[in-house]
């Protein structure tokens, strides 16, 4: 059997395309006819009705707005602690790491054995009374005596930070060894000495790492809701977290859809201007 | 320190320079001197140390034992960025995220000049791409990236502008069309140019001075004349263009003549062109120095006899012969088209005669073929 040429290219996303409207599409729609429906009266906990009452939006947001910006707030910091952590780490693989260069990025990929979940409640043991960092900063007198970390948004943010760190490194790692090393030595021949190198030559090579890096790691820390569930306490509950109970413990669907979709577009409007940002501004 | 570097002019001296990588020394021992104003050649084979020295001078590699002069400042432990040396890397290293314009005003802006304008416009100018100053560099074809790495070195007005295998990248016709102009801007800028090439043609167009470097040595160094013409070793005999070599002995002289012995028949060359050590010798010819001839045709100079055609190759501007001598060598022979018609025919029985002055002795203990393999990665790069 042959097919025109023409038509190849369709059914080749043929697949994709059925998988996305089945398990994409249709659930949006259904989200979004959630978020604007209201109780049955006279229903059971649980059975509402499509009234299109866009109010529930304002309300949610209201409602949550603390954890709206908890959210944000985290995932920031999350973000800039794994690029922190990450660039130095990706620019030694790349450039510095000899033979041991895929060793070191199966070591990247190696938490990924274990299951998120696993890993963060071995963080819940780590940072509590009987892990070695409490007392390890207890006796550096940096903490108190009485100071915990479990609980805290600094387990909160530290959990996150860990677990989306793999999502930082390796795309700075791919966009760091596509560097010709010749350009930075042309720098370095054309008067720059190393830290200018880095900061004129090597930075902006890297962007596109730095770009798909810091989003592979804020669109997920800012809907997270693990990281804030097991490490944190109900001060330093996070927007994930409130959808989560609402659907499951509240059966309150409109409002978790509400803040689904609000917390949808927050990021996708947050993440289209830094894409534009990143992508116009003189890299230089 | 750091002023007196960047400042320093003058003839470029390396002294005793090795540099090894643990087991493997890559420079043995170098000494030499490149004249301030010069158009200099390093000619070798790929991992001859060629590159080696020259990322050396450029500060990217440290000599293990050595030092290097420029003027009278010793820069052998100076930082690149503080030696007043610009590179022309093989593959341009073009700054890909920055404009032509930028990419030619870097090494301005780093050494803390404001007003780059009409010194980019200028260099623009002279390399004839002054439309393209926007552009950014993976817009640009392979020869007009070339240019502008040229242009993005010279506009520093370094005391030493080093090109590492400039033209590798491009095609044969642009390469000789860049050969021209490479020379011609040499001249108009008056900088310093070392030259790093495998490819002999290319050294010989270009630089007034070739070093012909083997395993971390130089093997002979002066005029691309003095080189093709007079050859000191089989090296450089067979790497710069090609060479017959026929094992001899010294039999006598003859006033300021030598008289050698070639498996029996007796010829003259000059004294002065022989570099044996002993009595024995290799006599060697270039293939277009020979001449062809009929056994009756009287000749005059040397003579060999006894030869016979194995082989005509008509190439257009010459024909190529391969002549088999009853000691059972074949010779290269390379004769003009000057009549359109090509007089010997595969078996002819023929001599070979040539002017005496045109022979030149190796020592007779030589690898007569060194410098004859032809590397792989070579071939790629043509």
């Amino acid at each position: 059997m042959s097919f025109p040429k023409v038509r190849v290219p369709y059914l080749l996303l043929l697949p994709g395309f059925v998988f996305l409207f089945t398990f994409f599409i249709l659930p949006i729609i259904n989200l979004a006819q959630t978020s604007t429906q209201t109780p049955l009266s006279g229903g059971d906990t649980g059975e509402y009705e499509q009234t299109l009452a866009f109010s529930n939006y304002i309300q949610a947001f209201v409602e949550n707005k603390e954890q709206f910006g908890r959210s944000f707030l985290y995932a920031t910091l999350a973000t800039i602690f794994a690029l922190a952590i990450a660039y130095p780490l990706a620019y030694a693989i790349a450039f510095k790491s000899g033979k041991y260069k895929n060793i070191l990025l199966v070591l990247v990929v190696a938490p990924f054995f274990t299951s998120f979940l696993l890993r963060t409640v071995a963080w819940k043991q780590i940072l509590g009374e009987e892990g070695f960092v409490v007392p390890g900063l207890r006796a550096l007198n940096i903490i108190g005596e009485q100071t915990t970390l479990t609980s805290t948004s600094v387990a909160v943010v530290a959990g996150m930070t860990y677990n989306f760190l793999p999502f930082m490194t390796l795309p700075l790692y791919a966009s760091l060894e596509r560097i010709d090393p010749r350009t930075i030595e042309a720098a370095g021949d054309l008067y720059a000495n190393g830290l200018t190198a880095f900061r004129r030559v090597t930075v902006p090579l890297s962007m596109p790492g730095v770009v798909a890096g810091t989003l592979l790691t804020f669109i997920p820390a800012a809907g997270d809701y693990v990281n804030a569930a097991i490490l944190g306490s109900p001060n330093t509950k996070m927007i994930g977290n409130v959808i989560e109970s609402r659907y499951f413990k509240i059966v309150d669907y409109p409002t978790a859809a509400a803040l689904s979709f609000t917390l949808m577009v927050a990021i996708l409007i947050l993440v289209t201007l830094y894409i534009r940002k990143a992508g116009t501004e003189e890299l230089v | 320190m750091t002023n007196e570097s960047i400042s320093a002019r003058g003839d470029l001296r390396l002294t005793r320079i090795t540099k090894s990588y643990g087991d493997f020394t890559a420079v043995d021992d170098l000494t030499l001197t490149i004249p301030k104003g010069s158009f200099f050649a390093l000619l070798g084979p790929s991992g001859c140390g060629k590159t080696t020295t020259l990322r050396m001078v450029a500060g990217l590699e440290e000599p293990t034992v050595g030092s290097i002069h420029l003027g009278d400042t010793d820069i052998t432990t100076t930082r690149p960025y503080q030696r007043p040396i610009n590179t022309v890397f093989q593959n341009y290293a073009l700054f890909p995220h920055l404009t032509i314009f930028e990419n030619i005003a870097f090494g301005l802006r780093r050494r803390g000049i404001k007003d780059v304008k009409e010194q980019v416009d200028k260099v623009l100018s002279l390399v004839e791409l002054p439309h393209l100053a926007e552009r950014k560099p993976t817009q640009l074809s392979g020869g007009q990236q070339q240019r502008i790495a040229l242009a993005r070195a010279i506009v520093n007005r370094p005391a030493l502008l080093l090109l590492d295998e400039p033209l590798g990248a491009l095609d044969l016709k642009l390469r000789r069309q860049m050969q021209i102009e490479l020379k011609w801007i040499q001249r108009e800028v008056g900088l310093t140019f070392v030259h790093v090439t495998h490819d002999q043609e290319e050294a010989m167009t270009m630089a007034d001075t070739i070093a012909v470097m083997n395993e971390g040595k130089i093997e002979q160094m002066g005029s691309p004349a003095d080189l093709y013409d007079n050859p000191e070793t089989a090296f450089v005999a067979n790497f710069l263009g090609q060479s017959n070599l026929i094992k001899g002995k010294i039999d006598g002289n003859d006033g300021d003549n030598l008289v050698v012995d070639l498996y029996g028949q007796k010829i003259s060359m000059p004294k002065k062109r022989s570099h044996a050590i002993d009595n024995s010798l290799y006599a060697g010819i270039r293939p277009e120095k020979f001449r062809i001839s009929r056994l009756a045709t009287p000749v005059k100079g040397n003579v060999l006899t006894g030869g016979r055609i194995e082989d005509v190759s008509y190439i257009g501007v010459s024909t190529q012969y391969v002549v088999a001598m009853p000691w059972g060598q074949e010779l290269m022979v390379f004769e003009q088209n000057d009549d359109g018609v090509a007089p010997f025919d595969k078996g002819d029985e023929v001599n070979i005669s040539w002017e005496p002055t045109f022979t030149f002795g190796l020592r007779g203990d030589e690898d007569i073929e060194a410098g004859t393999e032809v590397n792989p990665e070579e071939i790629e790069a043509e």
